[in-house]
């Protein structure tokens, strides 16, 4: 199975550059001058202990956060600030940490919710609901049942997200990520608080919306097994500086690294 | 049987031009219910018929089918009969070294695999498989990457097909009028609970007649709806979803996933519906469970009603005259509760249930049967392409499994086991002789290894398997199932295991029903803190003692099992379970296995003694292995006095 996946995939250019980002927090320093790139097709998994600045990186990304320098480049374009609608709408989709689901709303409705920036039809069409914006809705369904099917959660379509335990919420919200049909992926945690089963799924879920989609991902993950086997290359992050960059066996070999995990300086 | 349509790729051209715009099948996908017409289907057969000959499939190769219910699962089945091949649907759920024995023994030189993962098995066992050819695959979800010359994707196939008939157009009718009734036209494995999967050899006539008879049986007309969710290996299926639905040209209809089924079932709303009692089982537990949590108003309807549709219900079944104010209650009662309750189950236009395979219990047959879903029992087997006897309309009762069904010939032997003969006796089992011969002498009589008796309306009672019968040492019957089928008649008990033979009177072990005894010592303030300490307390020992009076109350009236009383039962420590060997895998009892593992607690039922110490070894569900003690208690149970007959 995992040689069949590695055959179909190729690695392209730089999909993402960031460049020297620093990013404050009035006196708080969270990121100091980082650089790194993501390469179209590739896994790309972001590291570091609590604090290190991992979700403030993604943060940034995604435009939630707009940095005091630096640059953020993605498809070799470089970006101005942007809100985080422009940025989704340029093709850069995630995930959170905790749950960001509408909790009241059934599995596919949140689905579609994914789909909003790709619905074009006017606020007429939309609120008599006829002619362009039933044919677009249709359309869009059809790529979201595709989806549902991808994931395996036909059974609870119509189940209210809130409804559905834990893990099953965190298998919405990626589906979510890919009906936006995103060029680069972004997971915050997808794992998260789940059980050995669950990883494994999400797991081979990853590896399946990168083979089959072609879809970057960059993700954030504290569990190292997860990540050592899962990624390409890995960017290592601790009190807001990159600590390392490199493959997996690289970064584990990294005497830095091993320093700020196993404690040695700031134990 | 006329030569025009003795095999089902007959059938199939017939319904094709008399039915062609009548939905033949429908399948779930992307949330929509896609639909096929007769005459639809039989393009798409016809082409994979003909993408199949193109890849070189000859008469008598065998085409292996490994997935579950889809419709072009379904078009395999008849695309091989087409060219005189024949199909071998596998257990989907076996492991590769279970489905390497079944294709092995088959030599089957093509498979038709539903996705990714039955590929995957394919590919593993593939080199100890040399007859194997040619893998085709319905879904291409993660089959991208896949580069093997002898893959191919169904759709590419058909296209293969098209082309080909392009160039032969008659091919693939010549070949279907080639075939006639006598031919084979499956093999069936089964499921191999007791030693190694046995192929039993199908021929149309076999499969045809036996589905014509019922159809006629029980009324059964091109408009019927059936969902089709069992193994398509299994017999049943064949007949519900294959035979009978191309003998009267039904529609069958496939579930999305198997997680989805209960949603399915419910917007189909299938009119004829095959399910195990089980299934029966667990809805009216769901039933019951989410009553007790309605309010007050809804569960006084719904408890007012069920007592109505209890009187009246059975008998509007059954035809019998009613009042014409229980008539107008009992339509109130369907307005109400019945109605919404059978919609809420997906029943709403079912006319005819079956189940069979297991006895299912009175009130649960009961509590269908009022709310006025026939639901009615057979008995059958794999051998007999299914029916053996069947319950006839208006005679209908919970337990005996009914007449012999129209064709089949139907005695007791000596020893009471029940034998048979009729249209849908198999062939052979493939590539067995001595089985064959064993199982079917040369009249044609079949031995079930079920003992049973003709109670006094004519109607067919299984007891147990022969095998299992003993005696008790004053020499009258011993027969440990139908006592534990008893038992397990009651909601709280689990399982059950009962002991006798040779013995001098009968006892028992109760698993109890961690859901059911659970939620009533939520109820009634039963604190437990483990299974363990739930299946020794003493209001639990109580309330299976009062089951247990029950059982003997009622055995005692049976004049052949009055001797069955249960004199002495425990509750066990820990649930029986396939995983410690306790169970076969579709939790039936393994006897001697646990006679071997408890005999200290056999021997303390019968040596009087009040508790009993007890250490188990226990596998966990991540392998490891545990040991569990526990001092059990022991208990008398009342019996009564035989009712005899009046001399």
């Amino acid at each position: 199975m995992t040689e069949s996946t590695q055959e179909g995939r190729k690695i392209g250019g730089t999909l993402l550059e960031v460049k020297n980002i620093t990013l404050s927090f009035g006196g708080v320093k969270a990121l100091t001058d980082i650089s790194f790139d993501i390469k179209e097709g590739e896994i790309r998994a972001i590291i570091g202990p609590n604090g290190a600045g991992k979700s403030s990186m993604l943060n940034v990304i995604s435009g939630f956060y707009h940095p005091q320098q630096g640059e953020v480049w993605f498809r070799g374009q470089k970006r101005g600030p942007m809100r985080p609608y422009e940025v989704a709408r340029q093709g850069i989709a995630r995930t959170f940490q905790n749950i960001a689901l509408f909790k009241g709303m059934s599995t596919l409705d949140n689905l579609m919710t994914g789909r909003i920036t790709q619905m074009n039809a006017n606020l007429f069409w939309q609120a008599i609901w006829k002619g362009p914006a039933e044919r677009e809705e249709i359309a869009h369904r059809e790529r979201v049942e595709h989806i549902i099917d991808f994931l395996g959660i036909q059974a609870i379509r119509k189940t209210p997200v809130g409804r559905l335990p834990y893990g099953l919420q965190k298998r919405v919200e990626l589906g979510r990520a890919l009906a936006a049909e995103a060029k680069l992926l972004l997971l915050d945690e997808p794992m998260a608080g789940m059980n050995l089963e669950e990883k494994e799924d999400m797991c081979r879920f990853i590896l399946d919306v990168n083979d089959e989609f072609g879809t970057t991902i960059a993700l954030i993950e504290h569990d190292m097994g997860v990540v050592m086997d899962l990624s390409d290359r890995v960017v290592v992050l601790d009190y807001g500086r990159k600590l390392a960059d490199g493959t997996p066996a690289e970064v584990r070999s990294d005497p830095e690294v091993i320093k700020a995990y196993l404690g040695g300086a700031h134990a | 049987m006329d030569h025009q349509s003795d095999t089902f790729p007959k059938l199939l051209t017939d319904n094709a031009q008399r039915l062609a715009n009548q939905v033949a099948m429908r399948e779930k996908d992307y949330g929509i219910w896609q639909s096929w017409t007769w005459a639809q289907m039989r393009d798409e057969i016809l082409a994979l018929a003909n993408g199949l000959a193109a890849l070189g499939f000859q008469r008598g190769d065998k085409l292996a089918i490994v997935g579950s219910n889809r419709p072009r699962l379904y078009w395999g089945i008849c695309a091989a009969q087409c060219l005189g091949g024949i199909p071998v649907p596998v257990y989907q759920d076996s492991v590769a070294d279970e489905m390497q024995y079944v294709l092995e023994h088959a030599e089957a030189k093509f498979v038709l695999a539903e996705d990714q993962e039955q590929v995957d098995k394919m590919l593993e066992i593939q080199e100890r498989c040399p007859n194997m050819h040619h893998i085709i695959y319905d879904d291409p979800r993660g089959m991208r990457s896949y580069q093997h010359d002898h893959l191919h994707d169904f759709a590419e196939v058909q296209a293969l097909g098209r082309d080909f008939a392009k160039q032969q157009p008659s091919y693939v009718h010549q070949e279907i009028l080639k075939g006639k009734g006598s031919d084979i036209s499956i093999f069936l494995y089964t499921s191999g609970t007791t030693g190694k999967p046995k192929g039993v050899v199908m021929t149309y006539a076999n499969i045809i007649m036996t589905a014509r008879n019922s159809v006629n049986f029980d009324k059964l007309t091109q408009n019927e709806e059936v969902l089709s969710y069992l193994p398509m290996a299994w017999v049943g299926d064949h007949i519900f979803s294959y035979g009978q639905a191309y003998v009267a040209g039904f529609c069958i209809n496939c579930p999305e996933s198997e997680t989805t089924i209960p949603t399915d079932l419910r917007e189909i709303g299938p009119t004829y519906y095959f399910a195990p009692p089980r299934v029966f089982e667990n809805i009216l537990t769901t039933v019951t469970i989410r009553m007790h949590d309605a309010g007050k108003l809804k569960q006084g309807m719904y408890n007012y009603f069920m007592d109505v549709a209890r009187k009246t219900g059975v008998k509007l079944l059954n035809g019998e005259s009613v009042g014409l104010a229980d008539k107008l209650l009992y339509g109130l009662g369907n307005l109400f509760v019945y109605a919404p309750l059978k919609n809420t189950m997906g029943f709403s236009r079912i006319r005819l249930a079956y189940t069979a395979g297991e006895a299912i219990g009175p009130e649960i047959f009961d509590f269908f049967r009022a709310l006025g879903i026939n639901i009615k029992q057979l008995y059958g087997q794999t051998e007999a392409a299914v029916f053996i006897t069947m319950q006839p309309d208006g005679q209908i009762f919970a337990d005996t499994v009914g007449v012999p069904a129209p064709g089949v010939e139907v005695k007791i032997a000596e020893n009471g086991e029940v034998l048979y003969r009729g249209p849908g006796v198999f062939h052979s089992y493939y590539k067995n002789e001595q089985s064959t011969r064993e199982t079917k002498n040369e009249e044609g009589w079949v031995f079930t290894g079920d003992a049973g008796y003709f109670a006094e309306n004519g109607h067919l009672k299984i007891i147990d398997r022969i095998k299992d019968v003993g005696r008790f040492n004053d020499g009258s019957m011993f027969a440990p199932k139908y006592i534990e089928n008893k038992l397990k008649f009651f909601p709280h008990i689990k399982e059950a295991v009962a002991f006798g033979h040779e013995k001098d009177y009968c006892t028992a072990f109760i698993n109890i029903d961690l859901e059911a005894v659970g939620n009533w010592a939520e109820r009634n303030n039963v604190p437990y803190a483990s299974y363990q300490e739930l299946a020794g307390h003493p209001q639990v020992y109580q309330m299976m003692l009062k089951s247990i009076e029950e059982v003997n109350r009622s055995l005692a009236s049976d004049k052949l099992l009055s001797n069955s009383q249960i004199h002495r039962f425990l509750i066990l420590h820990k649930e029986l379970d396939p995983d410690d060997g306790e169970l076969t895998r579709t939790r039936k009892v393994r006897r001697r296995i646990i006679a071997e593992k408890y005999g200290v607690l056999i021997d303390a039922l019968y040596d009087g003694s009040p508790n009993c110490f007890i250490r188990t070894e226990v596998t966990f569900e991540d392998g490891r292995k545990g040991a569990i003690e526990a001092n059990l208690s022991l208990m008398d149970v009342p019996t009564f006095t035989p009712v005899k007959e009046a001399a």
